[in-house]
């Protein structure tokens, strides 16, 4: 025991945080954007699947980490596009849309991983790459600081970014008040001349630009392979990040932190030898109780009206 | 050219599915007039406004703007043209400022981003050159009706409009922002705007408009000027036929006292006190009138004989059975009807048939059931029925709701709360924004409810309703009863509103005698 708490306290658990939270942050800011305009995208854990399998594959056929990560981007826009093409233009159940595509992206990843490293487990017999890991100067030699904050992954300074860019995508640009109108009122936002179709769809490529980042991630930066269904519901826990933080960019990456440091907990608990089916819960536990407390404070505000 | 700034001749819209909107209208408008468009809910106003207005495009026919055959295939294009219009549920995002609102979808920007401070000063700006003072900063959610209708007025402005639709604007207002808003209205026809007045309020038409066109069935009847026609006539143009919109009281008997409120005080949330000491009784056979301005305490107390809210102190009996332990269903068990004042979010379930809406409050009815289940057969003949007895213009009764004009919805509603023949019958502003005909259906209704003997509460800020149904009347100001009258007789509308601004009051004297 005391030896866990002396890793909960040490500087590679916090350098962990960072490191898990990071397809989290992409996924629940992909979350937001396209909760805001009105067509909540719950196929994030599947757009975040095909793009970590399109990473993986891309970056050991070409051996270039860059053109995986495009590659990455690319499908994933690509199913997002699929995605809003169905549920704007032909009025598809935007929910069973989402539900579609993650069953779609489940299996047919594991269907090309046999194609193409003839296993359906994981991909560790092919040789592909890994994005680089950024050392920042100056910052890397301050004691402790440097060593949590440099050395990451360059898509977890990234994913910082991501968050950055929602919050004034929907704060200050034009763009993201025309989301929020359509989102909030789509009428309205028709009676000017902003069209709800081309708002939304904008809105549904910027989720899948984000789960093109957080696939890239998990396949060419939290290892270096890519096994089935290897997001783990991370995409499902964005959605409940989104929800805990309210919709805005700066809750939710609060909320997703909240996330992280679960998730660090249990793999730190794991490395601990304590039972690991039994702590891999504790990210899943803590979406749960988030959620209820969540839910019980919005269910009183609201009775008090 | 033309003296007509716009001309829609001889425009038809036949819908998809067969259903003729519009045929054959011909609507024209002269520059700096405003011109009233009637008729019936569902005479194709609405129709020939959205062709306008670029919603919808015409089957046959053209329109002429200033000189020129025009197509709009849009709205965008119709706002472009100089046309705007004021919906009657407003087009305005409740979670952003006034001047987010009104700069929507054409923002300054400063490199990528919204230049706020530009769109504050621009809506200042439109503010002070249209005479409509607005806060920029303000959410829009927090706005009182009038205030948004105003920022919706400002927002058609900013974007260059010249011709103004507005649909029913005053269906939402009280009598003091009606008149702010004619003020407005004449101040923008004195700056050159021309203006389209959708509306079923004939003594307002009469009081600001310059023409009136009337449409029945689809059809344009007659333009009019307006000062060469009387209310009657132009009523009589609407309906196709001489209406007697008079209404008799055979039977005026009242009996015990089925509903009782006495010293009923409400406090809300934020520890405002909104209802204060307010008793009064209703007799079987009475129909108890309640007149005020909008927000002065009527919504609390019509929620607390309908059980959305609790009896916090005082006391309510119905039939001298206390209400405070009874839910909305265990009420309705009493023999309770409720016509609440917001059909949509209230009254109806809008993407439900007709037929399912009209028998929700009574699915436990033994009349309605089988060997325990729905009976279709008896079901479907009680709502064509009332398709039939109130006149309802629909498609047949699996028909949703929601396709329904305005009035025809009430009238479901009605239908509903009324056919059971409710001992107790709560009325919130029955024939808002109804047409004359349907009103008329609608207060017939209610009178011959109150002559079998139910007690009827009536709650409304049309004058001339309450002054027409009451038997007795109140009046609430600032949630209290200020004046309470035994009989309408002698009584007007000015009078009435002197008690409803607060100016005058009655004596305690006078006031007890509610609790008669």
């Amino acid at each position: 025991m005391k030896g866990f708490i002396n890793l909960i306290f040490s500087v590679d658990f916090v350098y962990s945080i960072f490191r898990v939270m990071t397809p989290l942050l992409f996924a629940s800011m992909g979350a937001v954007i396209s909760d805001i305009a009105g067509v909540p995208n719950i196929a994030l854990e599947g757009l975040m699947l095909m793009a970590a399998f399109a990473g993986m594959y891309f970056s050991y056929l070409t051996q270039s980490a860059a053109v995986g990560l495009l590659m990455a981007l690319l499908i994933a826009i690509t199913f997002a596009g699929v995605l809003a093409f169905f549920t704007l233009y032909y009025k598809t159940n935007i929910i069973l849309g989402g539900i579609a595509l993650n069953s779609l992206a489940s299996g047919g990843t594991v269907f090309f991983l046999y194609l193409v490293a003839n296993d359906k487990g994981t991909s560790v017999s092919l040789a592909s790459k890994t994005l680089p890991n950024i050392h920042i100067p100056i910052i890397e030699n301050i004691p402790i600081l440097g060593d949590i904050l440099s050395g990451h992954n360059i898509l977890t300074y990234v994913s910082v970014l991501a968050v950055i860019f929602t919050y004034y995508l929907l704060k200050s640009t034009d763009l993201g008040y025309h989301i929020r109108a359509v989102g909030e009122k789509k009428e309205a936002a028709e009676s000017v001349g902003i069209s709800t179709i081309k708002t939304q769809a904008i809105a549904l490529l910027l989720s899948g630009v984000m789960c093109g980042f957080g696939g890239a991630f998990m396949s060419m930066g939290y290892v270096s392979w890519f096994s089935r269904d290897m997001l783990s519901s991370r995409g499902w826990i964005a959605l409940a990040a989104e929800a805990m933080g309210r919709q805005t960019a700066i809750g939710t990456a609060a909320a997703s932190l909240l996330f992280g440091v679960a998730d660090a907990v249990s793999n730190a608990a794991a490395a601990q030898g304590l039972p690991s089916d039994l702590v891999k819960t504790i990210p899943y536990l803590a979406t749960l109780i988030g959620l209820a407390i969540f839910s019980v404070r919005i269910y009183k505000k609201q009775k008090e009206v | 050219m033309s003296d007509y700034i716009l001309e829609m001749n001889h425009i038809a819209k036949i819908y998809g599915n067969g259903v003729v909107a519009n045929s054959d209208v011909n609507f024209n408008l002269k520059k700096g007039e405003i011109h009233a468009l009637v008729g019936e809910n569902g005479a194709g106003k609405s129709t020939l406004m959205k062709i306008l207005f670029g919603m919808e495009q015409p089957s046959r026919g053209e329109i002429i703007l200033r000189g020129k055959k025009t197509v709009f295939s849009g709205s965008k294009e119709a706002i472009a043209s100089g046309i705007g219009m004021v919906h009657q549920h407003f087009m305005l995002v409740e979670s952003f400022t006034v001047a987010q609102n009104i700069v929507l979808g054409m923002e300054p920007k400063k490199g990528l981003f919204v230049n706020s401070e530009e769109a504050v000063r621009f809506t200042k700006e439109m503010g002070e050159k249209y005479n409509l003072p607005v806060e920029p900063e303000e959410i829009t959610k927090n706005l009182p009706v009038g205030l948004k209708q105003k920022v919706e007025i400002l927002k058609a402005l900013a974007r260059g409009a010249e011709i103004l639709i507005l649909d029913e604007p005053t269906a939402v207002l009280t009598p003091q922002e009606t008149d702010q808003l004619f003020e407005e209205l004449n101040q923008l026809k004195k700056q050159g705007h021309t203006i389209v007045f959708i509306s079923h309020k004939i003594p307002e038409i009469k009081q600001i408009c310059d023409r009136i066109t009337v449409m029945r069935s689809g059809r344009t009847i007659e333009t009019y000027l307006c000062e060469d026609v009387t209310e009657q006539q132009i009523s009589n143009a609407i309906m196709g036929c001489e209406l007697n919109t008079s209404i008799e009281r055979k039977v005026k008997k009242y009996g015990e006292v089925n509903v009782h409120v006495e010293n009923l005080s409400y406090t809300d949330k934020s520890g405002v006190q909104i209802l204060k000491d307010i008793s009064f009784n209703v007799r079987k056979g009475m129909i108890f009138g309640i007149a005020g301005v909008q927000g002065n305490g009527q919504v609390e107390l019509i929620d607390i004989l309908s059980r959305k809210r609790a009896v916090q102190s005082g006391n309510v009996t119905f039939f001298n059975q206390d209400i405070s332990g009874l839910n909305q269903k265990t009420v309705r068990e009493l023999s309770f009807g409720y016509v609440p004042e917001d059909r949509l979010e209230q009254g109806v379930a809008s993407s439900v048939a007709i037929s399912e809406n009209m028998i929700s409050n009574d699915l436990e009815n033994n009349d309605f059931q089988k060997y325990g289940m729905l009976d279709f057969r008896k079901i479907d003949e009680f709502v064509n029925e009332n398709i039939k007895g109130y006149e309802i213009r629909c498609a047949g009764g699996a028909q949703p709701v929601g396709m329904l004009s305005g009035g025809n919805m009430q009238k479901v509603v009605v239908a509903r709360e009324c056919e059971h023949n409710p001992d107790i019958l709560i009325a919130e502003q029955p024939t808002r924004g109804v047409d004359v005909g349907a009103a008329h259906i609608i207060h017939k209704k209610i009178v011959q409810l109150c002559e079998q003997g139910s007690s009827v509460l009536l709650v409304s800020a049309d004058l001339a309703e309450i002054l027409k149904l009451s038997d007795v009347l109140a009046v609430m100001y600032e949630g209290e009863i200020v004046a309470f009258f035994e009989s309408t007789e002698g009584l007007n509308e000015e009078k009435l509103g002197l008690y409803m601004l607060g100016i005058e009051k009655h004596t305690l004297e006078q006031m007890r005698k509610a609790v008669n």
